[in-house]
């Protein structure tokens, strides 16, 4: 296992307070726990991950998600077994959606 | 897609929480954000989840105020660890406290969770003698068995302590699955890759044709909330604790079974000596059809 995390400040979209949960922790997919948590406007993202290495991967794919949603107070706490970047990236945007019910 | 036509089988356990009960009403116990997870699969280095694989909680199903839980078999096949154990018991006992008319059991799991040894092990005992304690004190519990893990080893014996069990033909129901019989005894004993064989040996027609289950519906969730309904008011109108008579006749009919079935080799034969007259259709028969041709020859029905 590996843990990863990462923090992207002034974000300008905020969450409703209800916490939201998505997706399934199985081989290829992963779960997105995410919450709305007054953190100086920063969006804060905590990864547990089984697939060792990926660092620069995951990066990558939060970077682009949040330049996508630009979350402000949120916390997003991932336990991934394996997932690609195309299904964290979906998974992570599911999560929003469902929370905000709008699309980017 | 419309709640008619959604699958049971395809659907998450937090799905079929929200589309099984009264639209709205189900309010989580234990939630994930609560992040109760288990604390030994991350010293064996594996992934865990914030629920711990199971959703548990209160509801109202048809306007009835119910306790529900539903195992999810994405996550480790719905093998009961320390915690997840910990959550079914803990809402079986609340349901007993609060009197709560039901509990709606929405299993799909392998049973114990290896990785937590005895911890899965001790968990998986205190559910069934949460069971029994919940029927005792008055509260109907009814299992619905459609997830494509089917319900197997300590949790299918949890399983047949419930008041009732609903199945789809997709559903299994058994102690040792497929594999283990297959490991432990030779393929020549069962050929866990033949898939028609497992599912006539394990699914809900046979179960329904022995009377291990009580029910059977086809594969959508609006289906298995009708006949969880419809279960729960006749469950709710008898005793729901286990009477002397009724275990009584129970292990008589599981003796019957021995006799007339004993030295049978595949369900088809067993389908033959209960009467039906064409046991090779019956795997090809949906669920209506199915119970027209089984209903008259099934055995009692627990």
């Amino acid at each position: 296992m590996e843990t990863l995390t990462y923090r992207f400040e002034n974000g300008m979209r905020a969450l409703p307070p209800q916490p939201r949960v998505i997706g399934v922790v199985g081989s290829g997919n992963l779960e997105v726990l995410i919450e709305s948590t007054p953190q100086g406007g920063a969006c804060t993202i905590d990864i547990k991950t089984a697939a060792v290495g990926f660092g620069a991967t995951w990066q990558a794919v939060m970077q682009d998600f949040h330049d996508r949603w630009q979350l402000m107070d949120a916390s997003i706490a991932i336990n991934d077994m394996g997932a690609t970047p195309a299904v964290v990236s979906l998974r992570l945007d599911q999560a929003v959606e469902t929370m905000l019910g709008a699309t980017p | 897609m419309n709640n008619d036509m959604r699958s049971y089988l395809e659907s998450t356990a937090r799905e079929r929480v929200e589309r099984l009960f009264d639209a709205g009403s189900f309010v989580e116990f234990l939630p994930p954000s609560s992040r109760v997870i288990s604390p030994h699969l991350g010293q064996l280095d594996a992934p865990v989840a914030f629920d711990d694989g199971v959703v548990v909680g209160r509801a109202t199903l048809g306007g009835q105020r119910v306790f529900a839980a539903a195992q999810e078999g994405g996550f480790m096949g719905g093998a009961v660890g320390e915690v997840h154990g910990a959550k079914l018991v803990g809402l079986l006992r609340r349901a007993a406290a609060d009197k709560i008319p039901a509990v709606v059991l929405l299993l799909e799991t392998g049973g114990v969770r290896l990785h937590e040894a005895n911890a899965g092990l001790i968990a998986v005992s205190e559910v069934m003698r949460a069971v029994l304690d919940a029927r005792a004190a008055g509260v109907a519990v009814v299992t619905l068995a459609g997830g494509s893990n089917g319900v197997f080893g300590g949790m299918g014996i949890v399983a047949r302590c419930t008041n009732a069990i609903l199945m789809s033909e997709e559903g299994r129901l058994a102690m040792s699955g497929p594999e283990v019989i297959e490991t432990a005894s030779g393929v020549e004993e069962f050929d866990s890759r033949d898939r028609a064989l497992v599912w006539r040996t394990t699914g809900g027609k046979h179960r329904y044709l022995l009377g291990d289950c009580q029910a059977i519906v086809a594969d959508s969730v609006a289906q298995f909330r009708q006949a969880a309904i419809e279960t729960i008011a006749a469950c709710c109108s008898r005793p729901t604790a286990p009477g002397l008579a009724e275990l009584e006749q129970e292990h008589a009919m599981l003796g019957e079974r021995i006799v007339r079935f004993g030295a049978m080799t595949d369900p088809l034969d067993i389908w033959a000596a209960l009467g039906i007259e064409e046991p090779a259709a019956i795997p090809m028969l949906d669920a209506a059809q199915f119970v027209a041709a089984a209903s008259a020859h099934r055995l009692g029905g627990r």
